[in-house]
């Protein structure tokens, strides 16, 4: 394994040359909310627009074919990056999207099966029936369930964290239990940096014969994730937080559990006849991809995921785990600054948040803005998350494969600036 | 870049000394608004009283601006007729629409003219209008005329 050089890498991105707030070179540390893109996406999507734009799956002539080719390849191309087979993955427009279809599909089960209609049963939720999500979910993977417990009459439940970031697990027993039928987690916090033990949640899932979903948008494009390792029966990611373009998500399912999921949008491409009365649907992964689909999306995707596998998923891991570390050890040398979240190396990701006592972090945020450097400032729609830990927002710096320690250096000396500035050191 | 027109003296000393901060006891108006995107909060109450004055009370948490802009707003609006609150409120809104080129009317606005820089930061205006916007939301629901009623 190489290790990788952000230097030569930032060359690769033509966003990270330009400049910010008066000429200033920017240092983005926000890869958590995007990842800037490689010249080899952008090209992609401009050579498929410029060659063979077509709508894939329609059409008799060489151009839909081209496009058909391209979507497909895409799709081959992300299922191998995660260890799967093609036909297990569903091109969503993003992650929240992704989990969103998850969750429709335990509410549209449980209406259908109010009707009498025959649906597969791990879907039908009924009023007794639990969901169980965790206290550091973002806000995509826990409104949905907020709905399907409203529309079917099922509790949600929630495991909670420990004072250092962690799932408490104690009683996981006592809240997955026989009356649990979905378990909803989230792999690597977005706002804490945790990764959390999915395969051990997971396992408890089916124990009860619950559907385990998991939220992978913050581990999937950092480190290597192979969906039999995770263990989960569906499991959603966004493709422009690993180089990819926005408007493509991804939503990974296990193929006995994406055979009988009931759709979510319906319309043209998902269907296999229609009458004017009923209509019957096309199989995985088409029964999910209802409309025309973004197939220019797709092939930028693809190229993202060939740039990663280059650089191999194992070297990015251990450059953001160096980075990680020392950045934990640079932001803790400051008097005043608290990380909420894992402080210690172990089990976390590149995301770090944290608070500077007697500075609102959106402050923080315009002082680190106004010397060029971009880092995410609020309640990071984990609002819960933050409510847990008595903070009513915190400042979050996100790594990915073009930071560097001068980065790091940057954040420091811009926190330490805000400090003076506000003149709370 | 020189982020000292963001942050004037005046607000930094509003925000680190917050004047008329608690709410009122049984106010005629309430409101509690909050910033979602970042999680800025502000609770405003009113009362008017049988000289047509407005009473204002608020509490809030959250960034610089949005709690200096709570202590200015309730030293302009504190014990003055409504009528003459709604000039300040209109002028205040004008200026962070101004997107910094507006000259503010520092007889109206006194201390709040320290805001004008505030207009040229698009994600900064909302937390300076947040404890406004309680402001006409709880006049709203007091029962006081209000020319548009809440504003969003």
């Amino acid at each position: 394994m190489t290790s990788l050089d952000p230097q030569r890498i930032k060359k690769d991105f033509p966003l990270l040359e330009r400049t910010v707030r008066d000429g200033q070179p920017l240092v983005y540390l926000d890869s958590a909310a995007t990842s800037q893109k490689p010249r080899a996406v952008l090209d992609a999507e401009r050579s498929f627009y410029e060659t063979s734009n077509a709508a894939a799956h329609r059409g008799a002539h060489q151009l839909a074919e081209e496009a058909t080719e391209a979507y497909e390849g895409a799709r081959a191309r992300v299922a191998g990056f995660v260890g799967a087979r093609a036909n297990e993955v569903v091109f969503t427009k993003n992650a929240t999207e992704g989990l969103n279809l998850a969750a429709y599909a335990f509410s549209n089960a449980s209406a259908l099966a109010r009707h009498g209609r025959e649906v597969d049963p791990r879907f039908a939720l009924r009023p007794g029936d639990s969901i169980v999500v965790t206290e550091m979910e973002h806000h995509a993977n826990l409104v949905p369930w907020q709905e399907v417990a409203a529309k079917t009459g099922a509790t949600l439940r929630w495991i909670g964290l420990t004072d250092d970031g962690r799932l408490d697990l104690g009683d996981l027993g006592s809240v997955i239990d026989s009356s649990t039928r979905v378990v909803s987690i989230v792999h690597q916090s977005n706002i804490l940096g945790t990764i959390t033990p999915v395969r051990q949640v997971m396992d408890a899932a089916h124990a009860v014969g619950a559907i385990g979903v998991v939220d992978a948008c913050q581990s999937i494009p950092h480190m290597p994730v192979s969906m039999a390792d995770l263990g989960a029966d569906l499991v959603a990611w966004s493709g422009h937080k690993m180089l990819g373009p926005t408007g493509i998500g991804m939503l990974w399912g296990r193929e006995d559990v994406l055979a009988t999921m009931p759709p979510f949008l319906t319309g043209g491409s998902m269907i296999e006849m229609v009458y004017l009365d009923h209509s019957t649907y096309a199989p995985p992964p088409q029964r999910f991809e209802a409309g025309v689909p973004m197939v220019a999306q797709a092939v930028g995707l693809g190229a993202a995921v060939e740039y990663l596998d280059d650089l191999g998923m194992d070297a990015v891991a251990a450059h953001e785990h160096e980075l990680t570390g020392y950045a934990l050890a640079r932001l803790q040398e400051i008097d005043g600054v608290t990380v909420i979240g894992p402080r210690t190396n172990v089990e976390r990701g590149s995301a770090i948040s944290f608070t500077v006592e007697g500075i609102h972090p959106h402050d923080v945020g315009q002082i680190l803005d106004s010397r060029g450097i971009a880092v995410r400032v609020g309640h990071h729609c984990a609002w819960p998350t933050c409510r847990r830990y008595g903070v009513p927002a915190t400042t979050r710096i996100s790594t990915y494969i073009y930071n560097d320690h001068g980065d790091i250096d940057a954040a420091v000396a811009g926190i330490r600036a805000a400090q003076k500035y506000f003149g709370v050191a | 870049m020189d982020v000292d027109s963001l942050y004037q003296e005046i607000i930094l000393d509003h925000y680190r000394n917050p004047r008329g901060v608690g709410l009122l006891p049984e106010p005629h108006g309430e409101s509690h608004q909050v910033n979602p995107t970042c999680g800025d909060e502000v609770t405003v109450t009113v009362t008017a009283d049988a000289d047509g004055l407005l009473h204002v009370g608020y509490e809030g948490q959250g960034c610089s601006i949005s709690q200096a802009s709570a202590s200015v707003m309730s030293e302009l609006v504190e014990g003055r007729p409504i009528a003459e609150i709604h000039r300040v409120e209109a002028a205040f809104l004008d200026l962070m629409r101004s997107k910094g080129s507006g000259t503010p009317d520092e007889e109206v606005l006194q201390d709040a003219v320290a805001f004008a820089g505030v207009s040229k930061y698009p994600a900064r205006i909302k937390c300076a209008l947040l404890p406004w916007m309680a402001l006409r939301d709880a006049e709203v629901k007091a029962g006081i005329p209000v020319e548009g009623g809440s504003y969003e």
